[in-house]
């Protein structure tokens, strides 16, 4: 029974981040962006959906949401491949939650003496399998696009398709630094190196040391969210995109595969360059301060509440880096297609190839 | 093998969230074909051509474009791991790489295989 206890609250705590970022930031974040455009718009915003007369400032409108696309027609249209068309969406999803296999929220834990790593699985290459993820993230995109036998939905998902993979590349080599300066592809292994202090004061964060990554990253990533300013492939109200032959949960899945990957790139910005779940300063406070007393049985009381803070402190810059990007996502207008394709292939790629060059040239000389 | 058991629970889990998905609204959701709803998505005429006959050929050529610096960008990863190891032999065959891969940008940049009309 009592291994029982302990295998279980091992489990909870490498899985209580995916938990939370799915049934919690993702639901919050469907009335965040409404209400964020409502008070940035003056507009009173999303305060319909009620329970009882309660209201919530509008917080019901992501359960009504998702209650009514549950109950709307799947609708597949005439001769649309049905199989793949079926396919399509699932895939989409599936690789936007398998993506969170990798990111680490917290140092390691220790349950009953033994550490426990805070990620839900410590793979080694962990950057690559991210990588991998992406990647395939194109196929639910593209096969959606080609199953639905509508020329709109076809000439949508080939924009998209030809914006992530544009994108991509970009991602791929600004993050060549960041292993550079970190010397790993472990996502463990590089927030753990951010816990060092440069000069004695400033945090060795990526964004201090990779600035120039930080934002090819932060724009290459918001590109491959495919959110405004980079919403050619499917534009709300005006351009209609791979998805506009998909009715009911179809187009939900997708929805949902949007929100998940936003909130996966803004792990991968604060695992790569805003220190992960690093709490600088008061760590070392935290570890002095309490005891290493037992804990509810199986847990160190100072390495605990460390795991707690560190915790919060990673799901708060995911949530700040979130904010950043529905900001931005209602501050600027779209970009023309060709000015997106200009801006990956003939800003982004040279800029974070100079960003190689730079960094190898500084880390050589000064190790 | 037993760091794989949580990567088998997420794939557990992103399969089960799959199918709830699709097949709660394959229950809850109702079904009334109409003639008018099977038309494709278009102007509001039958559409005149069938999809997915021919494509603009700049998608292929975005399609080679990332197959080849995505290849590039898997030879630059063990080198930055080891970069410090190694020390100038890996700083300057890197040099060398980097220079041929920007000369490789320059010269479709140069063809105009960037354009987008």
């Amino acid at each position: 029974m009592a291994d029982f206890i302990v295998g279980a609250v091992e489990y909870l705590s490498k899985f209580i981040f995916f938990i939370i970022a799915v049934l919690v930031i993702s639901p919050v974040l469907t009335w965040v962006e409404r209400k964020q455009s409502a008070v940035m718009q003056d507009r009173i915003g999303a305060n319909r959906a009620e329970i009882l007369g309660l209201r919530m400032l509008g917080l019901f409108h992501a359960l009504a949401d998702s209650l009514k696309l549950f109950t709307k027609e799947y609708f597949v249209p005439k001769g649309a491949d049905r199989l793949i068309f079926h396919l399509a969406p699932c895939i989409s999803i599936f690789f936007a939650v398998m993506g969170f296999a990798v990111i680490p929220h917290a140092d390691t834990l220790i349950i009953s003496g033994q550490p426990v790593e805070m990620q839900i699985v410590n793979l080694n290459i962990g950057l690559l399998y991210f990588f991998a993820v992406l990647g395939m993230a194109v196929y639910g995109v593209v096969l959606g696009a080609w199953a639905s036998n509508n020329n709109y939905a076809l000439l949508g998902g080939l924009r998209a398709s030809a914006q992530m993979i544009s994108y991509e590349v970009s991602i791929g080599i600004s993050l060549v630094g960041i292993i550079l300066v970190y010397q790993s592809v472990d996502l463990m292994e590089i927030t753990r190196a951010q816990g060092d202090l440069l000069f004695g004061f400033l945090p060795k964060w990526g964004i201090f040391l990779q600035p120039l990554a930080f934002f090819i990253f932060m724009a290459a990533g918001i590109a491959e969210t495919k959110r405004i300013p980079f919403d050619a492939p499917e534009g709300e109200s005006e351009i209609v995109g791979y998805f506009i032959e998909y009715s009911g949960m179809g187009f939900g899945m997708y929805f949902l595969t949007d929100f998940l990957e936003t909130i996966l790139i803004a792990c991968l910005t604060v695992t790569f360059f805003l220190g992960g779940w690093q709490a600088p300063f008061i760590d070392g406070w935290i570890l002095q301060t309490f005891s290493d007393s037992t804990f509810l049985g199986i847990f160190q009381l100072n390495n605990f509440i460390l795991t707690i803070v560190q915790f919060l402190a990673f799901v708060f810059k995911v949530c700040l880096v979130i904010f950043m990007m529905m900001t931005i996502r209602w501050t600027l207008p779209r970009f023309r297609y060709d000015q997106i394709m200009n801006l990956g292939w003939k800003m982004l790629l040279p800029l974070s190839l100079f960003n190689i060059v730079v960094t190898a040239i500084i880390v050589y000389f000064i190790g | 093998m037993e760091k794989l058991i949580g990567l088998l629970i997420m794939i557990a889990v992103g399969v089960g969230l799959a199918l709830v998905f699709w097949g709660l609204n394959r229950l809850l959701g109702p079904k009334s074909p109409n003639v008018v709803k099977d038309v494709p998505f278009e102007t509001g005429r039958a559409p005149i051509s069938a999809s997915g006959r021919r494509m603009a050929v700049k998608f292929y050529m975005i399609a080679i474009l990332f197959v080849l610096f995505d290849i590039e960008m898997i030879f630059l990863y063990p080198w930055a791991v080891v970069f410090r190891d190694i020390g100038a032999v890996a700083l300057v065959s890197m040099m060398i790489f980097i220079a041929v891969l920007v000369l490789g940008l320059a010269y479709i940049w140069k063809r105009g295989a960037l354009e987008w009309q």
